[in-house]
């Protein structure tokens, strides 16, 4: 079931390279948007075949390089299945969204299914090894969606993201095989890693495998000081593809500390965890301050996300904490982090798309070149108002309750950091709001660059379909969030028992 | 094994490509020009046959022959494998270009004669045998590289020639002088006499010797005439430069540290350590700004030899690393010819920018060099991922972590310059030199994406099959 959740995507997308040339494109939309559409409701049946605190599901282990010790081991917990179904609805969003994309719309598909196979098979990864080739594959995907269709400066773009997040794989592969050589057997299973606890008591080792662990997890996430790839990387992005880049790619590395680094180094964890809340910390302030000084919409955005992962890296980090607070703080903070992961998920997408339909229609993102639109386009104007308020954290949002529990769980154990975090919501709601004066307040005013069409014509429907049903998710989480915690809650009291050991 | 081993069965497949050699040799001086492809038909069946015999051959248990000079083990069956099947490859890229010529047959026979160079070299486990290895290697390749008689071809064969003539020497050189202080050139006899000979001499005969088998490798620093002879000789020959005499030289290296030198008096892993960063660094610093696809290709190559070093590296010192190096030479073997496979496919597309709007002209030919390239870095699920990952945990294993996380630095490196070709080839645009394509290099290009990356998806089985240790 899961192989099949996994690689369906990519069966569909060589089936679509292999349709004769003259099936029309609408054909091949039809075929996209079913096939994301199956996609989610597989990942609906599983949910709701899924027994919450029961562990590991769905678990298949095949021998794939029994040498190397590698397999094919795959399975859900609570930590995967939310980020799956996050998988599979921002993918069917970008797939309506993207119905009237019309250059090279075959390859462009393909590209897109062949990204939701590597994101999804990511997250169900039980090995190292294939959670690293799911990881590097991915890169692969997003640079040439980035080149393939992005805008002016894409190439370089492309590139500097291909190399940053490279780099960080490459790291992460070298923590990897440190893992790997120091179990008896050698093996790269993460339950067997996880059970083995290969390094408790080797401290030196355990730290350097933790560094390039974090280093490659980090880069990914990112955190200062290794965002600095992702601002270029997303404006030049497609919209869809920015959507995808932020609402999935950059949860590869925050699960990635939850699935690898705290179960398979705990000791080293808890030494080095007050770094994680200072990077957090810092990523927090500085991404919501760079934030506020951009004038570009899309980089704007873009730098909010770095801001929302550095709560996630102040959550496990915080977590790390030992003794004197209680459990279920952390455990909160934990499960904050996961919620923060699925809803940061839903609201970036949904700004990204908007940022898409800025740009179809004035060809920039730059936002003194608008004013005024919520005149002439309501609808725009209350997404994006809905996208701006629920980014910003406003209770009755799915953000505001993963803030408030990531808040909650590491105030305890963290005074100090949690404190100057709560700053980036004060920062982000400015910047935000600014944003939206800008935008859609005051007199009309749009860009009259040489070709640019003068009007503003409001949200067409595919472009709809695509981006309202984030924000209603985003609504019923924040309303009620409880089938979703029901789900991770346990999966999180599980990452504290591995890390308490 | 000490018994005298004389059964020519057991060299089946080095026998089957000298008489098919010579045979072709007899053949094309007679047959008509239109009809000399026959000799590269005979080759093909002769290799065919001798990976066919290697299969039977590796069941059974290693032996020896000529005396104790030439080893069957798994090092041996690898390389034969891997060589023989590159020579099938790279003769479907010959067919072409090469087609009634007025050389043909002889292009086939000095390539036979030069893969027989390169698997007598893997096999040999007598520095006597090592070096007649090395010149049947060396000189049909030269020949080869200067085949087309003009400008840059006679330079590229000059080049190969002299600096191959001048390390040959050197090689002997060392040969005499571990021979005059081991007082043997068997390796099972030699290892133990060179670790209380003195010093000194050791390590000057080990330098002359690892000078010829680094030429052949193309590693630094004998790297000097890898672009050069890679730009000037035609594109399937560059192909043949690049692939078959390193595998020979790099199993032939491996069976050194392990059987002689890595317990003498020389430091045999700091050595090679120090080669094997030096290729990847410089080989991939001087591959950054090439247009030219083959110079890229050539310096690709050496940095390609920096990586297949660090197993070699930590011989006797992991039990990684064996099966490591084999595995990644198959790998490098495959995606390297699937590179130079698009190059020959393309005979008109010489510079980077040429390549603008391949995935538009001929997509699966884009599909292949991306993969290929890709390969080279090392992305997963190609072979060389694997091959990559086996001697990253081979070095760490052996104590070398410094030089794994050099090798990955490099591999970012590398990344760069493969993504400057990748970029025109997926980009939109025309390249007018994309036309008169290659069919058969075409199939090649494809055969090899393919087999790289069902290669690294069939790891599980192929890498037992390189684990068992070494006769001795």
């Amino acid at each position: 079931m899961l192989t099949a959740l996994v690689f369906a995507p990519t069966a569909v997308a060589l089936l679509l390279l292999a349709l004769p040339s003259r099936i029309p494109v609408r054909a091949l939309r039809a075929v996209w948007v079913a096939t994301a559409a199956a996609e989610l409701g597989l990942v609906v049946a599983l949910w709701a075949g899924y027994r919450t605190g029961g562990g590991i599901q769905h678990e298949l282990q095949a021998r794939w390089i029994p040498n190397a010790g590698v397999s094919y081991h795959i399975g859900i917990d609570g930590l995967s299945l939310p980020l799956l179904a996050l998988t599979c609805i921002l993918f069917l969003a970008c797939a309506l969204y993207s119905l009237r994309e019309n250059r090279r719309f075959r390859e462009f598909a393909a590209l897109f299914l062949f990204l939701q196979t590597t994101c999804l098979g990511l997250f169900v990864s039980l090995d190292l090894i294939l959670f690293f080739v799911f990881f590097d594959l991915s890169i692969v995907a997003m640079f040439f969606i980035i080149a393939g269709w992005g805008h002016r400066d894409a190439k370089r773009a492309a590139l500097k993201f291909f190399l940053y997040t490279f780099i960080g794989s490459l790291a992460l592969l070298l923590g990897f095989i440190g893992l790997y050589l120091a179990a008896a057997p050698h093996t790269f299973d993460i339950v067997d890693l996880t059970r083995q606890n290969p390094l408790a008591g080797r401290s030196t080792y355990a730290a350097l495998v933790l560094l390039a662990v974090v280093i490659g997890l980090a880069v990914k996430t990112p955190t200062v000081p290794f965002h600095t790839w992702l601002p270029p990387a997303h404006t030049e992005a497609p919209a869809a593809g920015s959507a995808i880049l932020a609402g999935v790619l950059l949860k590869m590395g925050t699960y990635g500390f939850l699935r690898i680094a705290m179960p398979l180094l705990p000791d080293a964890w808890r030494r080095f965890a007050i770094v994680l809340v200072v990077v957090g910390v810092v990523s927090v302030l500085h991404g919501a301050l760079v934030a506020l000084a951009q004038t570009d919409f899309k980089r704007m955005v873009a730098y909010t996300s770095v801001n929302h992962m550095g709560y996630i890296i102040l959550a496990v980090g915080a977590a790390a904490a030992t003794a004197d607070t209680s459990a279920q703080a952390r455990s909160l903070a934990i499960t904050g982090s996961v919620t923060q992961m699925v809803s940061h998920g839903l609201i970036t997408g949904a700004l990204f798309l908007l940022a898409g339909v800025l740009y179809e229609r004035g060809r920039t993102y730059e936002m003194s070149a608008y004013g005024g639109l919520a005149a002439t386009a309501p609808v725009f104007a209350a997404l994006t108002g809905a996208a701006a308020f629920a980014s910003l954290g406003l209770p009755g949002f799915s953000g505001f309750i993963a803030e408030f529990q990531i808040f909650t769980g590491s105030l305890g154990p963290r005074p100090l950091a949690t404190a100057l975090s709560v700053l980036g919501i004060l920062l982000t709601a400015g910047l935000f709001l600014r944003a939206l004066r800008q935008i859609l307040m005051g007199p009309l005013r749009l860009p009259d660059a040489p070709g640019t069409p003068r009007a503003f014509p409001d949200v067409r429907a595919h472009e709809y379909a695509g981006i309202l049903p984030l924000l209603v998710l985003a609504v019923i989480l924040g309303v009620a969030p409880r089938f979703l915690l029901d789900v991770i809650e346990p999966a999180s009291r599980t990452v504290l028992e591995q890390l308490a050991r | 094994m000490s018994e005298m081993n004389e059964n020519p069965l057991d060299i089946l497949p080095e026998v089957l490509l000298a008489a098919s050699a010579v045979l072709g040799l007899l053949l094309g001086a007679w047959l008509p020009r239109r009809r000399q492809w026959l000799v590269g038909l005979l080759a093909a069946v002769a290799a065919s046959a001798g990976i066919v015999a290697t299969a039977v051959a590796a069941a059974r248990p290693d032996v020896t022959a000529f005396g104790e000079a030439f080893t069957v083990d798994p090092v041996t069956s690898t390389s034969r494998i891997v060589v023989l099947a590159a020579v099938l490859l790279v003769l479907a890229l010959f067919a072409r270009p090469f087609h009634a010529h007025a050389r043909e047959s002889e292009t086939y026979v000095l390539l036979q004669l030069s893969a027989l160079g390169a698997l007598v070299m893997a096999g040999a486990q007598d520095l006597l045998l090592l070096s007649a290895g090395y010149l049947l290697a060396s000189i049909p390749a030269y020949t080869l590289a200067g085949f087309r008689k003009d400008g840059p071809g006679t330079e590229a064969a000059l080049k190969y020639y002299v600096v191959g003539a001048l390390l040959g020497v050197l090689m002997l050189a060392g040969i005499t002088v571990l021979y005059a202080v081991g007082r043997a050139t068997g390796y099972p006899s030699l290892g133990p006499t060179l670790s209380e000979a003195p010093e000194g001499l050791v390590a000057a005969g080990a330098v002359g010797l690892l000078a010829g088998v680094l030429f052949k490798a193309g590693a630094v620093p004998a790297h000097f005439w890898v672009p050069d002879a890679v730009q000037g000789s035609t594109a399937p020959v560059a192909a043949f430069l690049t692939t078959i005499p390193k595998i020979g030289a790099l199993a032939a290296l491996l069976r050194l540290g392990e059987a002689v030198l890595a317990d003498s008096g020389m430091p045999w892993p700091e050595v090679v350590a120090v080669i094997a960063a030096a290729s990847m660094a410089l080989g991939n610093l001087a591959a950054f700004f090439q247009d030219d696809v083959k110079r890229l290709l050539a310096y690709s190559t050496i940095s390609q030899v920096g990586y297949l070093l660090l197993p070699v590296a930590v011989t006797g010192r992991s039990d990684l690393a064996q099966p490591a190096l084999l595995y990644y030479l198959a790998a490098y073997a495959v995606t390297n010819l699937g590179a130079f496979a698009v190059v020959c496919a393309l005979p008109r597309a010489t510079r980077l920018a040429d390549y603008r709007g391949l995935a538009r002209r001929a997509p699966l030919l884009a599909a292949s060099l991306v993969i290929c390239l890709l390969g080279l870095v090392g992305t997963p699920p190609t072979a060389v991922f694997v091959g990559k990952l086996e001697a990253f945990s081979a070095a760490i294993d052996g104590g070398y972590t410094w030089l794994a996380i050099l090798a990955a630095i490099n591999t970012v490196a590398s990344l760069f310059y493969y993504l400057r070709w990748i970029g025109p080839a997926v980009s939109r645009g025309n390249g007018a030199a994309l036309t008169d394509g290659d069919r058969s290099a075409r199939g090649v290009a494809y055969a090899a994406a393919l087999i790289s990356v069902g290669l690294g998806l069939a790891a599980g089985p192929v890498l037992p099959a390189l684990g068992s240790s070494l006769a001795t």
